[in-house]
């Protein structure tokens, strides 16, 4: 099959590039992109490791062709921080201690950060349904739910500081 | 609440970690983020049979492919005599199958592709005709007389048998068994696992043509110990051989075999002249690296009416796949099984360990544990359980009239560990404080009149960790002490460089913690670099939780040694006799007059600029530590669970883990590692196995069929700790990255048991799924 261009934005920048159509998201991203936050950690789109927001909406991208996401936009770990400044659910992750090996972690804080989105205040139950299709083999998760709520609670804060 | 924590000691301190920096912003750089120039890429195929003769193998269409570089097979790896390879536990294991394939997923030929897409596609054209032969997969008839001979490669195999290990005393165990009054047994089969860590395994080999340097990056959780053995293997030279693992994405043990891949990538790499990146799929990963367990144990208390324990029987059979691949202390054949007396004052114990080969994949790592202690830990603790009811005990109370007291440590137990020290009772008090044991059991009695099933399952644990005293622990020869080498620099930062090596335990943190409490250099100052044999000192790596009581002590003794150093240095710009130096913290101040001062700092830059003539320059230092004994790390835990009386379903309802480590140096940390490790006590009773058919196909081998638990799945922990410190490490401090996977399972299954105990169930084997639990019910109510 022939190769075929597309066109993404990533992390907010244009990102263009000739693909075969067969090559996964996930792949396009580490290796045509070179970002490497993106993760790979089973072949059956069970881990998670290499969840990435499509259009805002947390995917598999071990579960889509590149060419899938073309015209689209993508946000990958690297992506959550902007302007220097670290994305609350990261620093949530460092301040609950969220994290071991570190290797879900990408996965598991763009759930959290799409989350948010959606839903300001999430109790332990909603965080523990959001992450459910990802695992984590260090944590227990625990400390996950923790992590996504001190980032809740953070969000909040400069809400309200912003309004006020 | 800033101000008090910024007071406190170093050590006892939640520091926030290091290395969560890099990792929060995508930056970590494992293994498959290294990319290197002209760098090829290996693929493996693996045997569909677990057993068969290898007819032939035709290469030429994969050989065809554009972008193929080169097909490997076991007999272009047996001219340059690397076929096979040996075990970490002095057996031998196939790189690349030559006669007949053991297992399924055996490797029989690699590809190596200018892409990795490239190479998974010439794996398809790779036509192998095999004869199957007959398999064995069940340990127990694999020791049977006539099984066929799965090891025949060796010649002098002539069954199935890989070891036969005692520990104990048969005899007085016998005698003790005759006066007993109550005998309890349970057979129980610890099931087959995987570690999974989320990473798989990999390695880019980089052998340059050049220099023959050979440069090989590996998800290694003990890189010394690995260079060494492939200088063995390849008669490489070892100083030419640099092994770095970089971040590593979990390993609970499954990263510490030798893997062919690792051996192949290599060769092909010298073979062709460039870089050449093995990364493992899930498949691989499950279906053919280290898996853990297998177990089938019989086990036999003897116990006086009153519950005085007076004897331990247990005969244990080891299923280790088609190679004896632990990685095994060479004098304890079934690794520190024998521990199996746990945290009881047993009179008397003897041990039958034996080893078979099937047709599995082989293994036998201690995922997340000591050398099988979770296994030992599990028996000793379902037996107690079982015996309490025999006796109509309280468990804990029968627990508790056994403990080793506190007055007896060191307490030297029948099959040979020397406990350093413990406070049984104690940590068990708090757990069933904490728990509201007893409103539990009330409730429990409540529940069972209107039909409903609560369960409450405790386990009060001893581990044996940090392996280990020299006389006694090695890994094919190489002593198990670790090391640590500080340099600290003439604007009094350090950087600590150690042989062990973290997959996720925060090494970076923790340990730039004891060179802080001990010499005052804060943590943000102090870089811990570990994985690079070229820039560390000599080590045996992380696992069995032994980086704290090695490596943490080989760091504090280093951190002595240099303050020692800097006392003199001190003595020399405050122009003072040493003996009139008082440490404090962070300087040496002249005794009476605290003004008088030299921060670590102050000596760090004289010491490089002013130090006294006679002495050499500088403030380095290096440690190899060998400790005087392993470390004996404790706790209870208590698990009440409720079952649903219709369809065998359960649900944890309560976890209380209550963990004593000695002195914790980052009690946040810690934490972390407890709660981890839970959830893989809770994984193996609740879910996880790996399963064979009667062919050998493996039943687990993608993470559909292998279930792992999500957040949804897994219950919240509730952590308490009691501190008795290890008497002989320099900071009173024990292992604990794997008392929770060590200590929990038991404790779960004791609790699905407990609320089915007064149908007079008595076993239920892990995991102890919901169907397995609804046919004890049945079996239970029908007889």
């Amino acid at each position: 099959m022939e190769n075929k261009t597309i066109s993404v934005t990533v992390n907010g920048g244009s990102k263009a590039s000739e693909v075969e159509p067969r090559r996964l998201l996930v792949h396009w991203i580490r290796e045509a992109l070179g970002l490497t936050g993106t993760h790979v950690g089973c072949d059956t789109s069970s881990c998670g490791a290499c969840t990435v927001l499509l259009d805002g909406t947390p995917v598999k991208s071990c579960t889509m062709f590149a060419v899938q996401a073309d015209g689209r936009e993508v946000t990958t770990v690297e992506g959550l921080q902007q302007g220097g400044k670290l994305h609350p659910v990261q620093e949530g992750f460092k301040e609950e201690h969220g994290l071991q090996c570190g290797f879900c972690t990408p996965g598991m804080m763009l759930l959290g950060a799409a989350l948010l989105e959606e839903n300001p205040d999430p109790s332990e139950e909603d965080v523990r349904w959001a992450i459910s299709g990802n695992l984590c083999r260090c944590t227990g998760y625990q400390n996950i739910v923790k992590s996504v709520q001190w980032a809740a609670r953070k969000a909040a804060s400069e809400q309200s500081g912003v309004n006020a | 609440m800033a101000v008090e924590e910024k007071e406190m000691p170093w050590v006892g301190r939640s520091v926030k970690r290091k290395e969560d920096d890099r990792f929060v912003r995508g930056g970590g750089n494992y293994l498959d983020d290294i990319r290197l120039a002209n760098m090829l890429h290996m693929a493996i195929l693996r045997s569909p049979f677990a057993h068969a003769r290898i007819e032939s193998i035709d290469t030429s269409a994969a050989e065809a492919v554009e972008g193929v570089v080169a097909v490997v097979t076991g007999e272009l790896l047996a001219e340059h005599k690397l076929a096979w390879m040996p075990t970490l536990s002095g057996d031998t294991q196939a790189v690349l199958a030559t006669d007949k394939v053991r297992f399924q997923g055996q490797e029989v030929a690699c590809v190596v592709a200018t892409d990795p897409y490239v190479a998974h596609d010439a794996l398809e054209l790779i036509d192998v005709e095999y004869e199957p032969l007959p398999v064995v997969v069940d340990p127990k008839k694999a020791v049977e007389d006539g099984a066929p001979i799965i090891r025949d490669d060796k010649e002098d195999q002539k069954d199935n048998r890989i070891y036969h290990w005692e520990a104990g005393d048969k005899e007085s165990t016998d005698r003790a068994f005759s006066e007993a009054d109550v005998v309890v047994e349970l057979d129980t089969h610890y099931p087959r696992s995987h570690p999974a860590p989320l990473e798989c395994c990999g390695c880019i080999a980089d052998v340059n043509p050049a220099t023959s340097k050979t440069m090989i990056y590996m998800t290694s959780q003990a890189p010394h110990a690995i260079r060494t053995v492939f200088a063995l293997v390849t008669g490489l030279p070892e100083q030419n051989i640099q092994i770095i693992s970089p971040d590593i994405g979990g390993g609970f043990g499954n990263k510490v075999p030798v893997y062919p891949g690792y051996v192949v990538a290599t060769a092909a790499s010298l073979l062709i002249g460039q870089p050449v990146k093995w990364i493992e799929d899930r498949t691989g990963n499950l279906a053919s690296t280290g898996f853990a367990r297998d177990f089938h144990m019989h086990g036999e208390l003897a116990l006086k009416q009153d519950g005085t324990m007076l004897g331990l029987r247990v005969g244990m059979l080891s299923d280790q796949g088609y190679a004896y691949a632990d990685a095994q202390p060479s004098k304890f054949k079934a690794g520190l099984f024998h521990v199996v007396t746990g945290s009881y004052d047993m009179p008397a114990a003897h041990v039958v360990t034996d080893g078979a080969y099937t047709n599995k994949a082989p293994g036998g790592v201690a995922y997340r544990c000591s050398f099988r202690i979770t296994e030992a830990s599990f028996l000793i603790e379902r037996l107690v359980q079982n015996a309490a009811y025999e006796l109509g005990m309280e468990p804990v109370e029968l627990r508790r009239r056994n403990f080793v007291r506190p007055e007896q440590f060191p307490y030297t137990s029948v099959t040979g560990f020397v406990y350093d020290s413990g406070e049984y009772a104690k940590a068990l008090d708090v757990a069933l404080e904490k728990s509201g044991y007893e409103q539990l059991r009330a409730e429990q009695e409540r529940l069972r009149a209107e039909g409903r099933l609560l369960g409450i399952g405790v386990a009060s644990f001893t581990e044996a960790v940090g392996a280990g005293p020299s006389r006694d622990y090695d890994i094919l020869g190489i002593k198990m002490f670790d090391s640590a080498e500080l340099r600290i620099h003439p604007t009094g930062k350090a950087i600590l460089k150690l042989g062990v090596k973290s997959q996720g335990q925060g090494h970076e943190t923790t340990f730039a913690q004891i060179v802080a409490g001990e010499l005052g250099i804060p943590p943000e100052d102090v870089t811990v670099q570990e994985g690079d044999t070229d820039n560390t000192p000599y080590g045996l790596g992380t696992y069995a939780s032994r980086s704290t009581p090695t490596g943490g002590a080989a760091t504090a003794v280093v951190a002595r040694k240099l303050r020692d150093k800097a006392k003199q240095i001190a003595a020399h710009t405050l122009e003072v006799s040493a003996d009139d130096l008082e440490w404090e913290g962070d300087r040496f101040y002249v005794k009476g007059a605290p003004e008088q001062a030299a921060t670590i700092q102050d000596i760090a830059f004289a010491a490089y600029t002013n130090h006294p003539q006679g002495m050499e320059a500088g403030l380095e230092g290096v440690t190899y530590y060998d400790p005087p004994n392993l470390t004996y790390p404790f706790g209870t835990y208590v698990v009440a669970v409720e079952v649903d009386a219709q369809t065998g379903e359960w649900k944890v309802r309560k976890v209380v883990a209550v963990d004593d480590c000695g002195v914790r140096i980052n009690p946040m940390i810690v934490e972390g590692q407890i709660m981890g490790g839970l959830t893989e006590g809770f994984a193996m009773s609740a879910m996880q196995q790996i399963t064979f058919d009667e062919d050998g196909n493996c039943m687990g081998s993608n993470f559909i069929d292998y279930l792992l638990p999500t957040a949804w799945e897994t219950p919240t922990f509730e952590l308490h700790a009691t501190v008795t410190p290890s008497p002989h490490h320099p900071i009173g401090a024990k292992g604990v990255g794997e008392s929770a996977t060590v200590g929990s399972p038991a404790a779960f299954a004791n609790a699905v048991v407990d609320a089915l105990a007064h149908l007079g169930v008595r076993n239920i084997d892990m995991p102890l799924t919901s169907g397995k639990v609804w046919e004890a019910m049945q079996q239970a109510r029908s007889s």
